[in-house]
């Protein structure tokens, strides 16, 4: 235990203050080593706005969480109307309802913003792995949060995309339907349904995500914050130890997260008040009718933040599931031929190839469309140990590093804009070939990472006064 | 770094209008400026209130909101109320569903919110209104002796009739010029069998008014998000010069 401090004599009531208190309650230490005296690079860019934007529309959603809860029914019977009175009969309901439904658009919006912060500036990379790791789980649970969400307003598409999905367990071997029906608490989704998505969506998934958010931010302070030049600042420190590229968060990064969350403000509210609805996409035009288990809509359409995930879903079908069955094999035999192994591995490494292909044989390809759905989010969290670039930042990484990047962010948008079409051959072919540039930028960026000529890193960031 | 960035705002910009089109004719647009226009709202509630609200109900439309668009409670109780003497009453009728559907083959939806529902990316929910309302004719074939070009074979028969009076459908049967097997069902015109009380225009004009209020009642507030939305933008605006003046000046430390 630390030693009982006394204030220096002469001191002020509120130094008095502080004083009782952190001999109770390190409350000024945890003030220094997380704002006052937590040294960032300075050379930060636009796209460090969004991990605090990030944290700014987790408080939003709680927020107005708390207060649509107050008048939201989670009942199947009363939840559409109790959603229609918050938006008519309650005082600042509507806004509070908008602000909720746009800000988790806004919430997935910053999310992969901030994510693809990471990727393109090696932000995950060795000692930042664990910072990455609570940061997918956190990406995790948010999808869980808003999946379930989407329930509550009780409207078609709330119940249509619930039951898309939840039937998606099915196609699980041996476990499948028991899993569904434990999820659903019901054969069809149904109040037993809406009331444990309630429950999930209002304590157990904001919870976790909470212990999540502050796991990242301890792990993220305990090893500092990466740069997009990819530079330890830790590495170059002056004579009392702080890092010479490094400034304290309070007060300037709190000042300069002031002017990103005011333009964020600006636009966000210019939805709320002007678009709330984002011309269908964050609040889907079919959702305004009621949930009717008798009439399932022609077209059903996951909401936006989805809809990449479920293009690759989409894409895998039975005819796909041959191109996949020649890239296991084939991934073997290089695999085989080009790593130095013992023959024994070796011929683990083909048997568990077959197993793998004999299974794609026998198991119906929906199930495998869950796998590389469920694949497309998990491989995230692998990203530490499948780059080997000799620079973390892209701007050291050979300059067609930046066009794969750029590749896989097209990729990303044209299979979400795929997902809220309906199925078409053209689509589905469009969509069978960006599943494989997805998973291919992943699975062979052991190989590719290395690969071209890599800039000199600097030894200090670099920064031009304002 | 900038090309990330335009790629990604192309990119969403391209998003944009993403909604699958759907069957049915092209849609008329609906005049805007009514939407705001208190004269077309009060005319369109006296409408709704006379001929839509005997066999729908408005479920999440209290009475009393309708001083939003500038009547009093005591027009509304003596000119608006027919179905309750609660004025904070929600607009109910008491037709049994079991009923309706036993009598017109399909229950009549909620019109709460039929603006919201109906939009796509063909138009907004009011175009939608906007045109099946003013696109039915004759058609002996259907229970109803109605069918309508916005929403083929709806259940719902031209409730008003005598406004418009009655008119048939003519059709020619075209080749499809994507697939030669197939025929077109082509819609040719109107041809007036009887006259109506109104004159196409002043009846387009009442349909307008109908589909204002339809549109202003799925969402009574929006008026008041727009008119608070400006100013919280001018706010933020503001806000925004001095989160950048300030800083400005906290970093003019840093080199």
């Amino acid at each position: 235990m630390a030693t009982f401090k006394q204030a220096p004599a002469g001191a002020s009531a509120s130094q008095k203050l502080m004083t009782w208190v952190d001999n109770r309650f390190p409350a000024t230490q945890l003030y220094n080593e997380h704002l006052a005296e937590y040294y960032a690079p300075k050379n930060f860019n636009f796209w460090y706005f969004f991990g605090a934007l990030s944290l700014l529309v987790l408080v939003i959603q709680i927020v107005t969480g708390i207060f649509l809860v107050m008048h939201y029914k989670p009942d199947a019977a009363l939840a559409f109307a109790s959603v229609e009175y918050i938006m008519r009969d309650v005082p600042w309901g509507w806004l509070i309802r908008y602000m909720h439904s746009t800000g988790a658009s806004a919430f997935f919006v910053v999310v992969y913003l901030h994510m693809f912060r990471g990727m393109i500036y090696g932000s995950y990379r060795k000692p930042r792995e664990l910072v990455w790791l609570f940061g997918c789980a956190i990406f995790l649970c948010l999808m869980a949060e808003a999946f379930m969400g989407y329930l509550l307003p009780w409207g078609q598409m709330s119940y249509w995309g619930a039951q898309v999905i939840v039937n998606l367990f099915t196609a699980i071997p041996f476990i499948g339907p028991d899993l569904s029906l434990l999820i659903r608490g019901d054969y069809v989704v149904s109040d037993a349904t809406l009331n444990r998505f309630f429950s999930f969506h209002v304590i157990a998934v904001p919870l976790v995500l909470l212990g999540l958010v502050v796991a990242h931010i301890i792990a993220l302070h305990e090893v500092g914050s990466n740069n997009p030049d990819g530079v330890e600042i830790k590495a170059k420190k002056d004579a009392a130890g702080r890092p010479l590229d490094g400034i304290p968060f309070h007060p300037y990064y709190t000042v300069h997260d002031v002017l990103g969350v005011s333009v964020f403000l600006l636009i966000f509210s210019a939805i709320v008040f002007f678009a709330p609805e984002l011309g269908g996409y964050f609040l889907e035009f079919n959702n305004f009718i009621p949930a009717d288990p008798l009439k399932t809509p022609l077209h059903i359409a996951p909401v936006w933040y989805f809809t990449p995930y479920y293009s690759v879903l989409r894409a895998i079908t039975s005819e796909m599931m041959y191109v996949l069955m020649a890239i296991v094999v084939a991934g073997a035999v290089l695999a085989v031929l080009k790593i130095k192994m013992t023959g024994l591995f070796k011929a683990v490494v083909l048997g568990a190839a077959a197993v793998v292909v004999l299974l794609m044989l026998s198991i119906d390809a929906k199930f495998w469309g869950v796998v590389g759905m469920g694949g497309a989010v998990v491989i995230l969290f692998f990203l530490p140990w499948l780059d080997y670039s000799e620079a973390k930042s892209i701007r050291y990484r050979p300059d067609w590093h930046k066009y794969l990047y750029g590749l896989f962010v097209i990729n990303f948008l044209v299979l979400g804009y795929l997902g809220v079409q309906p199925v078409s051959s053209l689509g589905e072919r469009l969509s069978q070939i960006g599943t494989l540039i997805y998973f291919g930028f992943f699975l062979l960026m052991p190989w590719w990472s290395r690969l071209g000529t890599f800039k000199v890193v600097p030894d200090r960031v670099t920064f031009a006064a304002h | 770094m900038k090309k990330f960035i335009c790629t990604l705002l192309i990119s969403m910009a391209a998003l944009s209008g993403a909604h699958a089109a759907g069957g049915g004719i092209v849609w008329d647009k609906f005049p805007q400026e009514k939407s705001t226009d208190v004269a077309a709202l009060q005319s369109g509630a006296k409408t709704f209130v006379n001929y839509c609200l005997n066999c729908h109900n408005a479920a999440f439309m209290r009475y009393n909101r309708l001083r939003d668009i500038g009547l009093t409670e005591a027009q509304i109780k003596s000119n608006l109320m027919f179905a309750t003497d609660k004025v904070g009453d929600t607009m109910k009728v008491s037709l049994d569903p079991k009923d309706a559907k036993d009598w017109l083959a399909a229950v009549p939806p909620d019109l709460t919110l039929i603006a919201r529902s109906r939009s796509s990316s063909q138009g907004s929910g009011a175009d939608y209104l906007y045109t099946f309302l003013r696109t039915f004719y004759r058609d002996e074939t259907k229970p109803t002796g109605w069918n309508n070009l916005a929403y083929p074979n709806a259940a719902m028969p031209h409730v008003l009739w005598q406004w418009q009076g009655q008119r048939t459908a003519k059709f020619v049967d075209e080749k499809d010029p994507h697939d030669e097997a197939r025929t077109i069902h082509k819609f040719e015109g109107f041809e007036t069998l009887t006259k109506g009380t109104m004159p196409q225009q002043e009846f387009d004009e009442s349909i307008a008014n109908l589909v204002a209020y339809l549109n202003w009642m799925g969402e009574p507030g929006q008026g008041t998000r727009t008119r608070l939305g400006v100013w919280v933008l001018l706010f933020l605006s503001v806000f925004i010069v001095i989160a950048w003046r300030l800083n400005a000046a906290f970093w003019k430390d840093i080199k």
